[in-house]
């Protein structure tokens, strides 16, 4: 189903007021591909959205459907679907209503006939599994079918791209969980391209086909959950993607040494010298003394899901936290030593 | 990487919501030709009599003494006005009562009521020979045709003001503020005015405010029951108005503007107190 | 989403920490007996006075045909003059809640400024600019118009008082709706007026039912502006308020009070469906729907 480029972002840049939110940005969106705008707040994800729905405007670049420049074509043209953080449902209209907006608001010429407008809803309501709450009005819903419905309303302009802005960000931890499989499956049923912006980093990698993180404005990286997470370009993207331990280190010829000793990670050709190496938490090991590369105190452990985690204090000062599967307890105050497993190197 | 885009400040945000230019335009006109140009014209006015023509008129002895009784009366009743308000706004958010909502409703009164009709009914009631009027003759105390008369005229226009600026902010005061001060052993006198009172301080000083200014350029209801005597109970409203069927348009300019120059004040004042308190207390 | 609701909330549980009893039972009765003085009685001497003289003379006031006339001219007044700042406050509405720009809280500041005029300088000033000494006085005398101690004088001193009625009560309301749902309109391929019409309006239905109620109980209750440039011809220029102060200094109080039970009539009609809006609608009224 993926392909073809559906939307092109060329070197957008926009400013509010005196503060910059997009650099320059650069993007393509596949068709039928399920992309995450991923960053932390402020990095301009959500300006990004609106800029494509045309809600905004870049004071620079382009943004092209297909082959067509839409960078000034008004919102109402641009045919795109999109859900709102608080969804923006209208609270005067019952459910049926607010998913027929669209097909309403149309010139009498384009306009489906009443019957035509009433099957599409239906049909959209089945596919939300919403079927019995036609003739609700949105304070009556729940968190989650007040989304659902947001997307129906959305999907039923038939758009050229569904874009969604925080999609689960107002959800209870559980139905945002159902609901981000749901959203999957609603993906995978109708092959719509769709954009959504997200801060939750799992979120991002559960769900979509290609994750593009952002920071200050600027594009750090796209590609595959897995290439991001194997093969992450920059500390910044990888430092997001989850919890890591920052450790001095020194490469020489693709090797790279902590406290003097060899680790299994390797440094990209022409990194030499004093640079960062950055593991996860379980990338780390227990080891002997003369195995390790990190030596420390334990300051305390706790257990989380089923992980132990153990905070150590290294004598420099800094406090590293390891994740181990050991369910030996590890008393407070103990001396361990450390190996680092993997990991990836950056200039320091 | 391309040089940095020079931050820009713009007139407005860009919107894609449409009808910025007509609607704004179109505000600006009405603004213009219906509220602006019309107090332009005053100004220009009182500007040709200058400052030392404006000095003259309000030291003439009757227009001094008219300014005095708007100002010094509407002071004494703004003043009574916070102190029942704030009583009023207490009871009616803090307290269960039969019929509650109904005397909620009351306090909007003076509002709703016209102010000619309140001011026929205030001089019916208060003169000598009205319902109060002639309990208060047995005590010797002459009410209408009086600065007294003046004085209830101005409580009653006052009142909804002061009730309700204070209002919202006792309702939204956190119960748990003031069950921390009793476990931390505060009597209950103390616990109100340590704590309770001093964040009201600033919307009890909007209240009266705005009270004053509305009883300084009230007219109608004060009128009937004011006797309009030279020099006793004549306000600078109905001064104006006396100036203006001699046609003397430059005296009526004069007062008005000293009392519109004493409005912005209190306007000025009230944004003051309302920007200390935001400052202070992080709300209005 | 946060609604800041104008309705009066009951008070919060019994709290431990509150007044005792006796003093509550004194600060109600002080509060009830000042408010049945002070307010309640003027508005019930309207009635009784109104009637002192039973129904024939009652209703003999409104057989004077310059009591309809004025009761014409208040009509035609108030049907011109709320329109008029209906119109004016969904559009300066419109502009300052749903776009930012500079000099916002000035101009927000100037639409409030009627409010903070007396009465009396309202009507000045239509005299100074329309007067037949005013600024355009010998213009509009060569071309023949009259607009002091007219029609046209008294609309305009009139929407002058009551300028920023609907204004000051949509645009918080409308802030607080702020623009997610007009967007979404426009996602929807809406137009600015069709998203205008079938979004925004019923949203903001119940404030400017409120606001115009409050605007017209206004418009036709003004009396110190209107009284400046009406000029008092009776049976042409007289609107009801002023009619009622012409009976009054004549001493025909039964037919004074009896135009004014009419008034008062009109204010316990808006402040019942004020109440009313308040206690059903609390949450689509917004704030700052309590001062004038």
């Amino acid at each position: 189903m993926t392909g073809s480029t559906a939307i092109r972002v060329e070197t957008l840049s926009k400013t509010f007021d005196t503060a910059a939110v997009l650099h320059d940005l650069s993007l393509d969106v596949r068709a039928g591909e399920l992309l995450a705008l991923l960053g932390p707040s402020g990095s301009g994800k959500t300006t990004l959205l609106r800029i494509i729905a045309g809600l905004d405007f870049p004071d620079r670049g382009r943004i092209v459907f297909g082959a067509e420049d839409a960078t000034r074509l008004p919102v109402q043209q641009r045919a795109v679907g999109f859900v709102f953080q608080h969804y923006a449902l209208f609270k005067h209209m019952t459910v049926a209503d607010n998913i027929a907006y669209g097909l309403n608001a149309r010139k009498r010429a384009d306009r489906p006939g009443k019957s035509e407008i009433k099957r599409r809803v239906g049909d959209l309501l089945d596919l939300i599994k919403l079927s019995g709450f036609a003739d609700r009005y949105p304070s009556q819903l729940s968190g989650g079918q007040r989304q659902r419905i947001a997307l129906a309303r959305a999907l039923a302009v038939e758009p050229r791209v569904l874009l969604l802005d925080e999609p689960f960000g107002a959800l209870d931890a559980q139905v945002r969980k159902d609901l981000r499989r749901w959203l999957r499956e609603i993906h995978d049923r109708t092959g719509q391209t769709t954009i959504f912006v997200t801060h939750d980093q799992d979120e991002a990698l559960e769900l979509s086909d290609r994750v593009a993180v952002l920071a200050k404005g600027r594009l750090e990286q796209i590609g595959t959950p897995d290439e991001v997470q194997e093969a992450p370009v920059s500390s910044t993207v990888l430092k997001f993607l989850g919890d890591t331990i920052e450790v001095e280190a020194i490469a020489q010829g693709g090797e790279v040494r902590v406290e003097g000793r060899l680790t299994p990670v390797t440094a990209p050709a022409g990194l030499v010298g004093p640079v960062k190496l950055y593991a996860r938490p379980w990338q780390l090991q227990f080891a002997e003394s003369h195995e390790a590369h990190l030596h420390g105190t334990v300051r305390s452990s706790y257990r989380s899901q089923g992980r132990q985690r153990i905070e150590v204090d290294r004598p420099e000062g800094k406090t590293v936290v390891v994740e181990a599967s050991d369910t030996a307890r590890l008393p407070a105050g103990r001396a361990v030593g450390l190996r680092i497993l993997a990991g990836h190197v950056f200039a320091g | 990487m391309p040089p940095p885009l020079r931050p820009r400040r713009r007139f407005r945000q860009p919107s894609v919501i449409p009808g910025f230019g007509l609607t704004l335009g179109y505000t600006l006109t009405c603004l213009g030709l219906i509220v602006l140009l019309p107090l332009a014209a005053l100004v220009v006015r009182a500007s040709g009599l200058g400052l030392s023509g404006i000095w003259e008129v309000a030291t003439d002895p009757r227009v001094a003494s008219a300014l005095r009784v708007s100002f010094g009366v509407s002071a004494l009743a703004a003043l009574t006005a916070s102190v029942f308000g704030f009583l009023v706004a207490w009871v009616l958010t803090r307290y269960e009562f039969p019929g509650r909502r109904i005397v909620d409703a009351v306090v909007d009164l003076p509002f709703a009521l016209p102010t000619a009709v309140a001011g026929i009914a205030l001089a019916s009631l208060y003169a000598p020979n009205g319902l109060v009027g002639a309990q208060l003759a047995k005590l010797g105390i002459e009410a209408a045709y009086t600065p007294l008369g003046i004085f209830i005229a101005m409580v009653f226009i006052g009142l909804p003001f002061a009730v309700r600026t204070v209002q919202p902010l006792i309702v939204e005061i956190d119960r748990e503020i003031e069950e921390a001060s009793a476990t931390l052993g505060a009597g209950r006198i103390q616990t109100l005015t340590r704590v309770v009172l001093p964040p009201l301080i600033p919307a009890v000083l909007t209240g009266f405010a705005l009270a004053f200014a509305r009883g300084v350029g009230e007219y109608g209801s004060i009128i009937f029951i004011a006797g309009n005597l030279p020099y006793v109970s004549e306000i600078a409203p109905l001064l104006i108005v006396i100036k203006l069927s001699e046609f003397d348009y430059g005296g009526a300019c004069a007062i008005a503007t000293i009392m519109l120059g004493i409005s912005f004040v209190t306007l000025l004042v009230i944004n003051l107190i309302q920007a200390w308190s935001r400052r202070r207390f992080g709300y209005v | 989403m946060s609604e800041i609701a104008t309705d009066l909330p009951r008070p919060q549980a019994a709290s431990v920490v509150t007044e005792g009893g006796l003093v509550r039972g004194l600060l109600v009765t002080v509060a009830i007996v000042f408010l049945a003085l002070f307010l309640v009685l003027p508005l019930v001497t309207v009635f009784v006075q109104a009637f002192a003289k039973g129904w024939d003379a009652y209703l003999a006031a409104f057989r004077e045909p310059d009591a309809l006339s004025a009761i014409r001219l208040t009509l035609i007044t108030a049907a011109i003059a709320v329109p008029f700042n209906l119109v004016f406050g969904i559009a300066a509405s419109w502009a300052i809640a749903k776009f930012e720009f500079t000099g916002k809280n000035l101009l927000v500041t100037l639409i409030d400024l009627p409010f903070s005029v007396s009465p009396v300088v309202s009507g000045l000033i239509y005299v100074l600019v329309f007067g037949s000494q005013g600024l355009l006085g010998p213009w509009l005398i060569e071309h023949d118009i009259q607009i002091i101690f007219a029609l046209p004088g008294i609309v305009l001193a009139t929407i002058f008082v009551t300028f920023p009625f609907v204004a000051r009560q949509l645009i918080p309301l409308m802030q607080e709706q702020g623009t997610a749902e007009e967007e979404a309109a426009l996602t929807l391929g809406a137009s600015g007026w069709h998203a205008f019409r079938t979004v925004t309006l019923p949203n903001i239905r119940w404030g400017l039912l409120y606001s115009v109620l409050l605007c017209n109980a206004r418009a036709m209750g003004e009396f110190g502006a209107v009284s400046v440039v009406s000029g008092h011809i009776r049976g042409l220029t007289n609107t009801l308020p002023l009619h009622v102060e012409i009976l009054y200094n004549e001493y025909n109080f039964v037919a004074s009070f009896a135009v004014a039970s009419l008034l008062a009539g009109l204010a316990l009609v808006t402040l019942g469906l004020k109440s009313l809006l308040e206690w059903r609608y609390a949450g689509d009224l917004a704030a700052s729907g309590r001062r004038h």
